[in-house]
C-alpha cells in the first residue's frame, strides 16, 4: 500500500505573542513543531504500516528550515519524503497551496491513501486537505480519528461529529484529515533520525519547475484570497479585582451578578 | 500566458541562463532557448539587457462581477431538523444583501426537508433552492458539493456564507475548489467594505494570537464558513419567499464513500452554544474531584459545564465541553473562568461574553484581561463559598 502523508513545519503557537508597537508577529525564539494534527496523520499512516505493510512517502511545502520538520516524519517511520521549497511557494493561501501540492503528488505517482491532519494551528483553517482532494478527484473524509479496516479498494473509517460518530466506507484511492484522539504520536528513533540527516537519505527537494508549475498559479499570485490586514484582537475589559476576604469576595459578586440581572 | 526569447533581438550573453533560479534555459546555436522547466517567474526577462525576452502576461486584473447577485447560506440539516447556525447566518447575509442591494437565498439539500423552507424564509431568506432525493438524506462530500456547482453555475450568487461545523468545513473547501473560488475559514466578522464593495471576512489566526482581514478579489463567490454562536438571528415573520426545487442527477457511483452508522453519543453531547450560562475550569482544577465542585456551582446556577483544552485531554470533561479555538466558540450572558490561565487559544473561544468572571490564584494570569470582576484566591474556597451564598439566596428567594 502506498500512503503519502501531508505535513507542515508551523510556529508553536501558544507561544506566539504579538509586539504590541508594531501589531507584527513576535517569531524569534518561538519553537517550530509538526504542526499536531499531521503528526496523528503520521501516526496512523506508521501503524498502517506496521499492521497492513506499507511505503509512506512524507510530502511537505515549507521554507528551507521545514526540512527538520520531514526529517523528524522520517524519525518517526516515514519510508520517503519530497520538500517543496521554492520563494515562488511563499505567500500561498489554501488554494494555492492545495494546487501546489496536488501537482507534486501528481509528480509522486501512484498511491492509495493520502492522510493529512484536520488543521494546522498557524492557519486553523482545515482546508488544505478537502482542497487537495478536490484538485485530485479523489473522495474524501474529514475529522477521522479511527480506521477500522483497510481492504484493497476500500477503507472503513470512523469520523467524529458534534454528538457523536459515523461509520464510513470510503473508496480508495481517497483523502482523510485525521483528528487527535485515536492515537499517540510516537516519538522519532534517533537511528532513524540519523539516516534521514545523511547525504543519501531518501528525501527529494523539489522547486516550482519540478512540478511543472508558472508562477501566476502559486504563491501570492496563485492565491484566490487576499491578506487586507492583520492586527491584534482588542481586550477591552479591565479585571475589577474585588476585595476582601473569600466571604466578602464572593459576597460582592453575588451582589454584582443580581444588579446585572444575572442570577 | 506566455514568455519566449524573440531570437532576432537576443545576444547570446548568457545573462538570462545565470539568472534563471530553474535551471529552465540554455543557449542553442547562440541564442537563448527557454525549456519546459520554465515556471514563467520572468527573472530571465529582467537580466537581459537587450530587451529580447517577452511576455504577455497581464497585471492581475479585478474582473467585472456585476452580473453575480444574491447573498446565500448553506441550510445545514441533519436528520430533517435545520442547524441553529443556518438561521444566524440568514441574520448575517439580510445585512450583507442589504448593503448589496442583492437578495437573500438558502440552499436546503436533503430528503424530505420542504417542510424547512418556511422556517428559512422567516428568518430572512427571499428564496429557497431546494435539493431533494433519497441519495441526499445524509450528509455525503460529493453529493452535496455537485449540487451546489450547479446551482452556482446556473445563478451566479456574489456571496456564500456556510457554518462553520464539521458538514461545512467538509463541504465548503470541496465546493471552492469545484467553482474556482477563494474561501475564508472560521470568521467572526463579515461586512461590506464601502469601497471596493466586497466581503471583508475577519478572522482569528496563530491559535487566536492575530486578527486577519480577508478578502477575495478575483473569484466569485466570495465564500466563508462562519463559527456558530458567532452571527445573530434576526426574525423575519412576514417575510414572504420563492421556493425553487432543484434537480440534480446524482448516482451512488459518484459518491465514492457510504454511510454504514451513524452513531449518536448523547451522554458526552451537549450545545454549550446554548447555554446562558456557563462554568469554565482549566488546569487549576488539579482534577475530576475539583471539577466535581464546579459541577455544583453550575447546578447551582442552572449552568451548563465547560472547560479548556487541557480538562479535555486530562480526561475530566468530555471533548464537546471544551471552549476555545479548537472548541466551541460560546457568548453567553455570564461566564465563570475557574482555575483558568486564560492563554489566547481560550480566550478566543469565550471573549464575547456578555458578562466574565474569573477566578484564578495568580494575579497575572492572562483571563483576568478579559474579565468583568476578577478574584485572585485558591477556587477550592470560593467555589464552595460561591455556591454557598447562592443556595442560600435562592432559599431567601424561593420561599
Amino acid at each position: 500500500m502506498n500512503i503519502i502523508v501531508l505535513i507542515k513545519q508551523v510556529p508553536n503557537t501558544s507561544e506566539v505573542k504579538l509586539d504590541p508597537k508594531t501589531g507584527n508577529l513576535i517569531r524569534e525564539g518561538v519553537e517550530t513543531i509538526i504542526n499536531p494534527d499531521d503528526l496523528h496523520a503520521l501516526e496512523t499512516a506508521v501503524t498502517l504500516k506496521e499492521t497492513h505493510g506499507a511505503t509512506i512517502t512524507v510530502l511537505s511545502m515549507g521554507p528551507l528550515q521545514a526540512i527538520d520538520a520531514v526529517s523528524e516524519a522520517m524519525g518517526m517511520g516515514a519510508d520517503k519524503a519530497v520538500f517543496l521549497s521554492d520563494r515562488a511557494f511563499a505567500g500561498a493561501d489554501t488554494w494555492a497551496t492545495s494546487y501546489t501540492l496536488g501537482k507534486a503528488i501528481q509528480h509522486i505517482g501512484d498511491f492509495d491513501l493520502i492522510l493529512a491532519g484536520r488543521q494546522a494551528i498557524d492557519g486553523d483553517t482545515a482546508q488544505v486537505g478537502p482542497q487537495v482532494a478536490a484538485f485530485l478527484g479523489l473522495p474524501q473524509v474529514t475529522y477521522v480519528f479511527d480506521i477500522e479496516a483497510v481492504e484493497a479498494d476500500h477503507v472503513v473509517v470512523k469520523r467524529r461529529l458534534e454528538d457523536g460518530y459515523e461509520r464510513i466506507q470510503c473508496r480508495l484511492p481517497a483523502l482523510l484529515t485525521i483528528i487527535p484522539g485515536g492515537n499517540k504520536p510516537r516519538y522519532p528513533l534517533v537511528s532513524k533520525l540519523l539516516l534521514a540527516c545523511r547525504e543519501k537519505a531518501p528525501i527529494q527537494v523539489w522547486n516550482a519547475a519540478d512540478i511543472r508549475v508558472t508562477t501566476a498559479e502559486i504563491g501570492l499570485d496563485g492565491s484566490l484570497t487576499q491578506v487586507m490586514r492583520t492586527f491584534a484582537p482588542k481586550f477591552e475589559r479591565q479585571g475589577k479585582f474585588l476585595e476582601g476576604s473569600t466571604v466578602d469576595m464572593v459576597q460582592t459578586l453575588v451582589a454584582h451578578l443580581k444588579e446585572n440581572k444575572l442570577i | 500566458m506566455a514568455i519566449w526569447v524573440e531570437t532576432d533581438l537576443c545576444d547570446g550573453c548568457r545573462r538570462c541562463t545565470r539568472a534563471c533560479p530553474y535551471d529552465a534555459m540554455e543557449i542553442r546555436d547562440g541564442k537563448a532557448y527557454i525549456g519546459d522547466r520554465c515556471t514563467s517567474c520572468g527573472a530571465c526577462m529582467n537580466a537581459c539587457r537587450s530587451k529580447a525576452i517577452l511576455t504577455d502576461a497581464q497585471p492581475r486584473a479585478i474582473p467585472d462581477f456585476s452580473g453575480h447577485k444574491g447573498v446565500w447560506v448553506f441550510a445545514e440539516q441533519r436528520g430533517g431538523e435545520l442547524n441553529r447556525v443556518s438561521v444566524e447566518l440568514l441574520g448575517k447575509a439580510q445585512e450583507l444583501a442589504e448593503e448589496l442591494n442583492h437578495k437573500v437565498a438558502a440552499v436546503l439539500i436533503g430528503d424530505q426537508v420542504s417542510g424547512l423552507a418556511g422556517t428559512l424564509i422567516q428568518f430572512g431568506a427571499d428564496t429557497v433552492y431546494l435539493a431533494e432525493d433519497a441519495i441526499f438524506k445524509d450528509y455525503r462530500t460529493e453529493a452535496y458539493a455537485q449540487v451546489f456547482q450547479d446551482l452556482i453555475a446556473s445563478h451566479k450568487p456574489n456571496i456564500l456564507l456556510m457554518g462553520a461545523t464539521h458538514i461545512g468545513r467538509d463541504l465548503a473547501p470541496r465546493v471552492s475548489r469545484r467553482v474556482g473560488s477563494g474561501l475564508t475559514a472560521d470568521c467572526t466578522g463579515l461586512s461590506i467594505d464601502p469601497d471596493e464593495g466586497i466581503l471583508l471576512q475577519t478572522r482569528p489566526a496563530f491559535g487566536g494570537n492575530v486578527m486577519a482581514t480577508i478578502v477575495n478579489r478575483y473569484s466569485r463567490p466570495q465564500m466563508a464558513t462562519v463559527r456558530p454562536g458567532v452571527m445573530e438571528v434576526v426574525a423575519t415573520p412576514d417575510n414572504e419567499g420563492t421556493v425553487i426545487t432543484h434537480a440534480t442527477r446524482f448516482t451512488e457511483d459518484q459518491a465514492g464513500t457510504r454511510i454504514l452508522e451513524i452513531v449518536k453519543e448523547p451522554k458526552t453531547h451537549v450545545d454549550l452554544t446554548e447555554a446562558k450560562v456557563i462554568v469554565a475550569g482549566g488546569r487549576g482544577v488539579n482534577d475530576a474531584a475539583g471539577f466535581g465542585l464546579l459541577a455544583e456551582l453550575a447546578t447551582a446556577l442552572g449552568a451548563e459545564l465547560a472547560g479548556t483544552r487541557v480538562a479535555v485531554e486530562e480526561g475530566w470533561i468530555p471533548a464537546s465541553r471544551q471552549v476555545g479555538q479548537t472548541g466551541v466558540t460560546v457568548r453567553p450572558d455570564l461566564y465563570i473562568a475557574c482555575g483558568v490561565s486564560g492563554a489566547i487559544q481560550h480566550r478566543a473561544g469565550m471573549m464575547d461574553s456578555k458578562f466574565i468572571v474569573a477566578v484564578n490564584k495568580d494575579p497575572y494570569a492572562p483571563i483576568f484581561k478579559v474579565a468583568d470582576w476578577g478574584i485572585v484566591g485558591d477556587l477550592f474556597e470560593v467555589v464552595p463559598e460561591l455556591t454557598g451564598q447562592l443556595k442560600a439566596l435562592c432559599q431567601v428567594m424561593c420561599d
